[in-house]
């Protein structure tokens, strides 16, 4: 079996491992990137919608024309792509990371100095909300839906319901409304919707598509084949309300009910995994806990901007080939979050001694708020702050961080809204 | 009191117009851009149409497009309409024009992909690991 070494592999080559490929390169290591598709891209290649770029470029692009921008920065930089190339096993011995590719030549046993996790994110499926019972053709995700009508060229669907209210659920129900098929409704059993508003105005308010809240999909009819779904409405605890039920004839399901951080080479290589953001617990940078182990775009955690991605696909590319020319991660000040206003907020560390003189840091509410506040603390100083005219679960925010700023005798970076840290400073 | 989600952007900010006044008044706007959009919204509202548009090409059956501008929300049907006559036999490339003037819009719908890639993928470029740099 042949045997390879380089500094970096990065595994994926979508938005993420595209932009970190391209600074690891910068950064003067050598560097390849890997990925299982015959087509460099990622989920871009089927979001033929645009609203992507616009902080990247200051354009609104549709996917295809953001992932073709990177494909060409990747050609022109002569960057080695492994395409049609899969990691079938991935381990690690005591400096360096072994990866086992195999593509149609073969197995190839390739060892890296690092490797950057670009792999992505999955989308839940119909076991995962417990819609259990027969297995009916016709019931799909949204992206297995986009990837019918926008690849494929088939309309999987003439009549049916959308379970869920994330992102591509909602470009799922504009895009088969527009390819001819009718959208009965968006079901969603929270009591807030899970996508962007912008894309509930265009996406739904634009063709009449109702948004039914704290409303779920109950049953699902049909052997061969969906012929009828009952929906109803849940109560607070998402307890279907006996007596709401409706039955709706369809032949389609689209399931829009989340994403979930695709790990299973990050796990291999024993990286540990932050429970609420499904990703691996990592730096400013990307470097996970295993040294030699970054991480970048939707795998570390789900992001709704490419754009972000992008950018953090750079930094942990950057990084990479820091690590790589000897260096090593300073200090780590945990990032914490008041849980009761915030969802997450990543990284969970950041490294002091970073090269870089801010820190970007990544958060969702738990709720909607309004008007509110956002500050950082260190050592009951205010390091950070800003305002946000509105906070919404769906919306991810970015807040930078001033590295000069935090006291050397920190001992950890947290976040909240203004009364934790007022309360904090008397403390 | 008219209330709308502007969509130039993700903040998706909600903005309020008040009509019974001249000028209108407009507010919720992070940004310029959201007073044009309200005025523009409320009064020939306007939207980008992506698509895909058929090809003859086996290995890449559908082909990426979209308006080069904004076109009336109300043409959004007859454009998809036109879009789905089109049959690409060449080997477009991004930002190529297919039709000129979309269902008489003044505006042209263009390839936001280049079909050679779609068609032959990445391995024409790439090689195998084991080929050697």
């Amino acid at each position: 079996m042949m045997v390879r070494n380089v500094d970096i592999a990065v595994l994926g080559a979508g938005p993420a491992g595209m932009a970190a490929a391209l600074a690891a390169a910068q950064g003067g290591a050598i560097t390849v990137l890997i990925e299982r598709e015959n087509h460099l891209g990622g989920i871009l290649k089927q979001c033929v919608h645009d609203g992507f770029g616009l902080l990247r470029f200051g354009e609104k692009l549709s996917g295809p024309e953001y992932a073709g921008r990177f494909v060409h920065m990747v050609r022109e930089a002569g960057l080695p792509v492994l395409t049609s190339t899969f990691v079938a096993e991935a381990h690690r011995n005591s400096e360096e990371n072994i990866l086992m590719l195999v593509d149609r030549s073969g197995v190839t046993e390739l060892h890296a100095k690092v490797v950057v996790l670009a792999t992505g994110c999955r989308e839940r499926s119909a076991r995962q909300v417990m819609i259990q019972g027969t297995r009916p053709a016709g019931v799909m995700t949204a992206g297995a839906a986009q990837y019918y009508v926008n690849v494929l060229g088939y309309l999987p669907t003439t009549r049916c319901v959308i379970l869920g209210s994330g992102d591509i659920g909602l470009i799922m129900a504009r895009r088969l409304t527009l390819e001819g098929a009718e959208v009965l409704g968006v079901f969603e059993a929270k009591s807030t919707p899970s996508g962007l508003s912008r894309n509930i105005a265009q996406c739904l308010d634009d063709f009449g598509i109702p948004l039914h809240l704290s409303r779920t999909v109950t049953r699902i009819f049909g052997d061969d084949h969906v012929e009828a779904v009952e929906t109803a409405a849940v109560d607070e605890k998402m307890r279907p309300v006996v007596g709401t039920e409706e039955r709706l004839c369809c032949d389609g399901v689209i399931l829009s009910v989340g994403l979930i951080p695709e790990n299973e080479v990050g796990e291999a290589l024993g990286v540990p995994m932050d429970p609420v953001t499904k990703g691996p617990v990592m730096d400013q940078n990307g470097e996970t806990q295993v040294p030699g182990v970054f991480v970048c775009g939707n795998a570390g955690h789900v992001n709704d901007l490419v754009d972000y991605v992008t950018e953090s696909g750079e930094r942990a590319g950057a990084a990479a080939a820091a690590f790589v020319a000897g260096r090593h991660k300073g200090r780590l000040l945990p990032v914490m979050v008041d849980s009761t206003v915030l969802l997450y907020a990543v990284p969970q560390f950041v490294d002091m001694d970073s090269p870089e003189s801010h820190a970007v840091v990544y958060f969702r509410s738990r709720e909607e708020l309004g008007t509110t506040l956002v500050q950082v603390a260190a050592r009951g100083e205010m390091v950070a702050r800003h305002r946000y005219q509105h906070l919404r679960p769906p919306e991810m925010e970015r807040l930078e961080i001033d590295l000069s700023l935090i006291p050397a005798d920190a001992t950890s970076l947290d976040i909240g809204t203004e009364s934790i840290v007022a309360a904090e400073v008397k403390s | 009191m008219r209330e709308l989600t502007c969509i130039v952007c993700p903040n998706g900010c909600s903005l309020q117009v008040n009509q019974d006044v001249d000028p209108w008044h407009i507010t919720g706007n992070l940004c310029p851009r959201g007073i044009e959009f309200a005025r523009k919204e409320l009064t020939n509202p306007t939207r980008t149409v992506c698509s895909t548009a058929r090809t003859s090409f086996a290995a890449a059956r559908r082909l990426p497009v979209r308006t080069r501008g904004e076109v009336p929300l109300a043409s959004v049907r007859s454009v998809m309409s036109e879009i789905s006559c089109l049959v690409v036999d060449r080997e477009v490339q991004t930002g190529d024009t297919l039709i000129e003037n979309v269902a008489g819009t003044g505006v042209a719908v263009v390839a936001t992909a280049d079909l050679a890639d779609l068609i032959e993928g990445e391995d024409r470029n790439g090689r195998s690991i084991c080929s050697g740099d």
